[in-house]
């Protein structure tokens, strides 16, 4: 039976990127993912968004925040939260700037 | 038909100001609106017109973003064109600095944030960094200055292109001799007063621009607190602060084709970061800093703004142009080498980085 698949959802800042993407639906494996596996899935054939979440060393930046069924997963084990199937992951521009 | 372009980077985004004339302008922008610019190159070899420039979004992180019309339309460069690599477990946070190589069409040269140079040999689409400073000893004690530790300022020698100087804050001047493989600090002469003991070290000044000048081995510059000259191609300094109103600021420009002819844009002081008396200006030199006049027609006064870094250029015309943006969104153009300013832009936010030149 297959699993549920994890809803990414983007933020309108990302989505011109992407020409008007607002969400991407990524298959849950058998076996459970983390934040990093999900991203790497949701952003294979959107690599621009690779980018613009994750620095270099594949950390999120600074001033993004990615939201695991509502839990804010850079204040736990960040790129390394599990992800369970059906998930609804949010990524949002922090409320920050000047 | 020649055209003059001003690229403008800001704490907000870019602008473009064309002028047929330099003296009639029309003003373009914002690209990248909420994006800070802090660095920008008009690339003009082989008569291109192209443009690259240095953004970073508060939110998603640096890149670098190029135009081949002369700054109406932007392309982002290939995924992470610039980044560091994954044995460095580091992370870009700026591109500070873009400088088209003289001695070859197809390098640009990058400075970054952290304190690193990066090259690319396919006119700025991908970059490559430039292992010998990144493993230099003396990498791990280079400070940040107030705007963060970086290369910004890259000095490639025309005619010699094993040679480029990079000035960084707070590291000094160091320079390559072998084309970037191996560096070595050159600071003799440069006082760092703000150190409690030694005065003159090997390393650590805070030098904030560097510009090559057209005498031998002539290049200018501008220091927290002093203004210096080579003669020797960086390899020892001399003050030329006697006779400015003060030897603070940020910036140094050189004539592109008149030796010993600089500008500085005077800072009251490290600690009242305003022109001093509250008077923008400009002092000139044609000298190679020998006598110092000041420069403000159409400048304002009571201005208590300042000029950054990379906020002054000149272009190539003749006579040159000087250009200068402000801390509070004014730009200034002097057709003249300085003579006479006229406000050719207002109300943008904190001018990061002004560049100019004449495209086709």
């Amino acid at each position: 039976m297959p699993s549920v698949p994890v809803r990414v959802i983007l933020p309108g800042m990302l989505r011109d990127l992407v020409g008007g993407v607002s969400e991407i639906e990524v298959e849950s494996p058998s076996e459970s993912q983390t934040v990093a596996q999900l991203l790497d899935r949701a952003f294979a054939e959107h690599r621009v968004l690779d980018g613009k979440v994750r620095d270099e060393r594949g950390e999120i930046r600074r001033h993004v925040k990615v939201f695991v069924n509502g839990e804010d997963a850079t204040r736990g084990d960040g790129v390394g939260t599990p992800v369970p199937a059906g998930a609804r992951v949010h990524i949002i521009n922090a409320v920050s700037g000047g | 038909m020649t055209e003059t372009i001003v690229a403008i980077g800001t704490r907000k985004g870019l602008w473009i100001a064309r002028s047929d004339d330099r003296t009639s302008w029309t003003l373009e922008g914002p690209h990248f609106l909420m994006s800070e610019v802090a660095s920008v190159a008009i690339d003009t070899r082989e008569g291109r017109s192209s443009v690259l420039a240095g953004v970073k979004s508060w939110h998603w992180g640096p890149t670098v973003q190029s135009s081949a019309d002369g700054g109406r339309t932007w392309t982002e460069s290939a995924e992470r064109a610039l980044a560091f690599p994954a044995d460095t477990d580091t992370a870009l946070e700026r591109v500070w600095q873009l400088t088209p190589d003289p001695n070859d069409a197809d390098v640009v040269w990058a400075g970054v944030e952290p304190h690193a140079l990066f090259k690319s040999t396919d006119r700025g689409e991908h970059y490559e960094l430039v292992r010998g400073l990144w493993n230099h000893p003396h990498r791990p004690s280079w400070e940040p200055g107030f705007g963060g530790g970086a290369v910004h300022t890259i000095v490639p020698e025309p005619g010699h292109p094993e040679s480029v100087l990079v000035a960084m804050s707070a590291g000094g001047v160091y320079r390559s001799s072998d084309g970037g493989e191996t560096w070595a600090p050159s600071n003799p002469g440069i006082r760092a007063g703000f150190m409690p003991d030694n005065e003159y070290p090997e390393y650590g000044q805070c030098v904030h621009k560097v510009a090559r000048g057209q005498g031998d081995g002539e290049l200018f510059a501008q220091n927290h607190n002093g203004v210096y000259r080579s003669h020797d191609n960086g390899a020892t300094w001399d003050s030329i602060a006697d006779g400015l109103p003060t030897d603070f600021g940020f910036t140094v420009l050189a004539h592109p084709r008149r030796a010993g002819v600089v500008w500085v844009v005077p800072v009251a002081d490290a600690g009242e970061r305003i022109p001093p008396g509250a008077q923008l200006q400009v002092q000139r030199s044609d000298d190679a800093g020998a006598t110092w006049r000041q420069q403000d027609t159409g400048l304002p006064d009571h201005s208590y703004t300042c000029v950054l870094r990379d906020a002054a250029a000149l272009d190539s015309a003749e006579p040159v142009g000087v250009y200068l943006g402000t801390r509070n969104g004014d730009v200034f153009a002097s057709a003249d080498e300085g003579e006479s300013f006229q406000r050719i832009a207002t109300q943008l936010p904190d001018v990061l980085v002004v560049r100019a030149a004449q495209i086709a």
